[in-house]
């Protein structure tokens, strides 16, 4: 056992991080952008450099305009880029989701004429799958697409879509016959979000702050050139892009508080019963909270070894957000309370306690967002453990004869 | 990276694990259970010797394998899953405790009949009241001899030769004693596990060479813990075995129960904390093998998350079976049973948690 890179890992992260330290070098101590275009224009400009050196698309084919290469580069890229100042994010949907989708699934011209474009940074892409009433039964879509000639007429609304209003493209998921069982009446298409009849509104969640939109649909059209896989297949088409949403989305917040703020909150926090870290229900949590944390860390590190080694990863991180999205929320509740009726203050921007209130709010969405806690655990009962699935409809119900049961 | 045992210790744990499914398990822990007259299984534990598990880590020049700490981690969790009614985890603690503090003629005398089976060791700590495994114990090293008494000491009554705490200067440290005196009397003990052996033995001026310093004690107890976190693992993974099977069969309202979530739920938190205890254990393992300073974090992490998915499985196996479970027959009890001597052995998730937390506390102070 042992936790280094092998040779060739060791030369590559030397590489990127020489690379990384000097393309990144400018954005090095910048202040949060100020509009929506700034912040744009640095994220473009980021990916137009790692489209440069040769570091977009690193595992995706060479055909697609990508570099071909294993998945252990492109962890090792992305760990070297997430310890520099480098401005990411904006891309991490389109890329990471959405386009395999369309290489995958889209036509030759489809394909000519939207990949690269992504890749190279000119174009930006988010998803349009979740619903008011489909969310983490996905299948329910109710966003309809009506044929009409060489085209589909779309009506409906989106929810919970990550920078829509940055957007210019999106993958959206409609269903095509309603007369159809629910899975197999569904067709996925690219659509334009500058189209006519799209409108993208913030959604404001119960922190106050807007990290997404809702997105309406009011007869837009979509060329039938742009669809992605068969019609009715939309479903099939959707798990190309689910399998990788878990992993995107698993991930802690960067700067959510962890056991060591924890540790140190609580070694300054003086009590009536003396400083906090002394108690040893503190103490408690602390440990917990390490356990937690450090646990799903040497959890992802098995993964990546297995990568490293050219293995397949076991089932073991599908623990990850599940322990992740839990453990942010006690972790802050927690250290709220060792603040006593002080941590109901808001805090001062960039303090401890604002960090722990924001991770507060954060948390409960993160235990919902891209799989709920109950969804995950019933993923790792049923394909883990293999007990059975919930009691359901019979799956050839038409979808619009469903009833409840 | 290789964060990942080797293909020799998984290959190594697989032979194992084919003797213990097909030798050990449940039924044979009952058999031991309903056997007034026999302590443990000598036919198994003769099965164990010949397949060298006792040799793994005794060095080459004594007649082991001089294995590493990887494939001892690996066998203990097999005997934890198995529930082997046989002298295994003791006889390995105390190989540990010899070769992180004995000396060379203890080495000498010890280590050959540990190899081919003949010597069966054991490991002593508690004095019978709350206590902590790092408190100063009230045994100690008199003119005569060591005076006091150890209780409750997995394997005792069937032992040799024990490795037990003694007043140090600064804490415990650890003696060798010889069990084939009059001064050291052994008697069995009933604890709540009835399938392991537990005794009490009764010091009183008992012949005892001391086996190094209380750092050294420390040590061999961060190395015990990472053993006992794969043997709790072992446990774990059955009981939790058993419970998805029984949710996959049995029937209630129309449904089999893993369908409903609060079954299903439960399995899958039983996984979960599984989960990150194979993490940390791994770590330990990691460590132990190392030599590495985090050893003293990873063990006691390794130990709390072990504790807390042993204990967790262990109940809600018995909840998930419902009124069977409850029952004498059924192997819920086993399980159940375990989760507390595991507990009980090598001191309760309090100390390893506090443990954990004064080591982190530690660390910080250093990278300060």
């Amino acid at each position: 056992m042992d936790f280094n890179d092998n040779r060739e890992e060791a030369a590559l992260r030397a590489r990127v991080r020489a690379w990384i330290a000097e393309n990144a070098a400018e954005y090095e101590g910048l202040p949060p952008a100020k509009t929506p275009e700034e912040y744009v224009a640095r994220q473009r400009g980021w990916q137009k450099k790692k489209y440069g050196g040769g570091y977009a698309g690193i595992t995706w084919p060479k055909k697609f305009g990508g570099q071909g290469r294993a998945p252990m580069e492109a962890i090792i890229f992305s760990q070297e880029e997430s310890r520099s100042a480098a401005p990411t994010g904006l891309y991490d949907i389109g890329l990471g989701m959405c386009i395999p989708t369309v290489f995958t699934h889209g036509s030759p011209d489809v394909i000519q004429r939207f990949v690269r474009r992504a890749l190279e940074g000119d174009e930006i892409w988010c998803q349009l799958f979740s619903e008011p009433s489909a969310g983490s039964d996905l299948a329910g879509i109710r966003a309809k697409a009506v044929r009409d000639g060489t085209d589909w007429i779309v009506n409906g609304q989106k929810v919970w879509t990550t920078n829509a209003h940055l957007c210019d493209y999106g993958i959206i998921i409609t269903r095509t016959d309603a007369g159809a069982p629910k899975h197999k009446g569904l067709t996925m298409f690219i659509v334009d979000m500058h189209a006519e009849g799209v409108e993208c509104r913030p959604l404001k969640q119960m922190s106050g702050a807007s990290d997404f939109n809702e997105v309406f649909f009011d007869d837009v059209r979509i060329p039938d050139a742009w669809r992605l896989g068969a019609e009715g297949e939309g479903w099939q088409v959707a798990l190309t892009t689910l399998m990788n949403e878990r992993l995107a989305v698993g991930g802690k917040p960067r700067n959510s508080p962890d056991w060591s703020m924890l540790m140190r909150v609580a070694a300054i926090t003086e009590t009536a019963r003396g400083p906090a870290v002394h108690q040893a229900d503190v103490r408690e949590r602390i440990a917990q909270a390490y356990i937690n944390d450090r646990g799903v860390a040497l959890t992802q590190q098995r993964a990546l070894s297995a990568l490293s080694q050219g293995k397949t990863p076991g089932p073991e991180q599908s623990i990850a957000k599940l322990v992740v999205a839990r453990q942010m929320q006690e972790i802050s509740r927690f250290a709220l309370d060792l603040s006593e009726s002080a941590g109901f203050l808001t805090g001062e921007d960039g303090s401890d306690l604002a960090r722990l209130q924001d991770s507060y709010f954060w948390a409960a969405g993160l235990r919902i967002a891209g799989g709920t806690d109950e969804i995950l655990r019933n993923i790792i009962a049923e394909r883990v453990l293999g007990l059975p699935g919930d009691l359901r409809p019979p799956k050839d119900t038409p979808f619009n004869e469903v009833q409840p049961l | 990276m290789n964060f990942d045992f080797s293909e020799e210790a998984r290959e190594l744990q697989a032979q194992a694990r084919r003797f213990f499914d097909a030798e050990a398990g449940p039924d044979a822990a009952r058999r031991i259970l309903n056997d007034e007259e026999r302590a443990f299984d000598t036919e198994m534990w003769s099965g164990i010797v010949d397949l060298g598990l006792t040799a793994l880590r005794v060095p080459e020049v004594h007649g082991g394998l001089g294995l590493g700490a990887e494939e001892i981690c690996l066998i203990s969790e097999e005997a934890g899953r198995s529930l082997a009614p046989v002298p295994l985890m003791s006889t390995l603690l105390f190989t540990e405790a010899l070769l992180v503090a004995g000396t060379p003629q203890q080495h000498e005398r010890w280590l050959p009949g540990i190899a081919d089976g003949s010597v069966i060791g054991c490991f002593g700590w508690g004095e019978g009241r709350s206590q902590l495994p790092t408190a100063m114990p009230d045994t100690r090293m008199a003119k005569g001899g060591l005076v006091g008494m150890k209780v409750p000491v997995a394997d005792a009554p069937i032992a040799h030769v024990a490795a037990l705490t003694v007043a140090g200067d600064d804490g415990p440290r650890l003696y060798l004693v010889d069990l084939a005196q009059d001064a050291a009397a052994v008697e069995r003990v009933d604890v709540l596990d009835l399938v392991r052996l537990h005794g009490r033995i009764a010091l009183d001026g008992a012949r005892a060479e001391p086996m190094g310093g209380t750092s050294a004690f420390s040590d061999f107890l961060d190395k015990a813990a990472v053993l006992t976190s794969f043997e709790a693992i072992g446990t774990q993974d059955a009981a939790m075995t058993m419970a998805v099977t029984y949710a996959r069969e049995r029937v209630a309202f129309g449904q089999r129960i893993g369908r409903y979530q609060a079954v299903k739920h439960k399995a899958a938190d039983m996984y979960v904390k599984q989960q990150l205890a194979v993490a940390h254990a791994m770590h330990g393992a990691w460590a132990f093998a190392a030599d590495a300073p985090e050893l003293r974090q990873a063990a006691a992490a390794a130990r709390t998350a072990s504790l807390d998915a042993l204990t967790f499985t262990a109940e809600e196996n018995v909840q998930i079976h419902g009124g069977i479970g409850f029952t004498w027959e059924s192997d819920c009890q086993f399980y159940y049973r375990r989760a507390r001597a595991l507990s009980a052995g090598l001191g309760s998730r309090g100390f390893w948690s506090e443990r954990l937390v004064r080591a982190l506390e530690q660390r910080n102070a250093e990278t300060a």
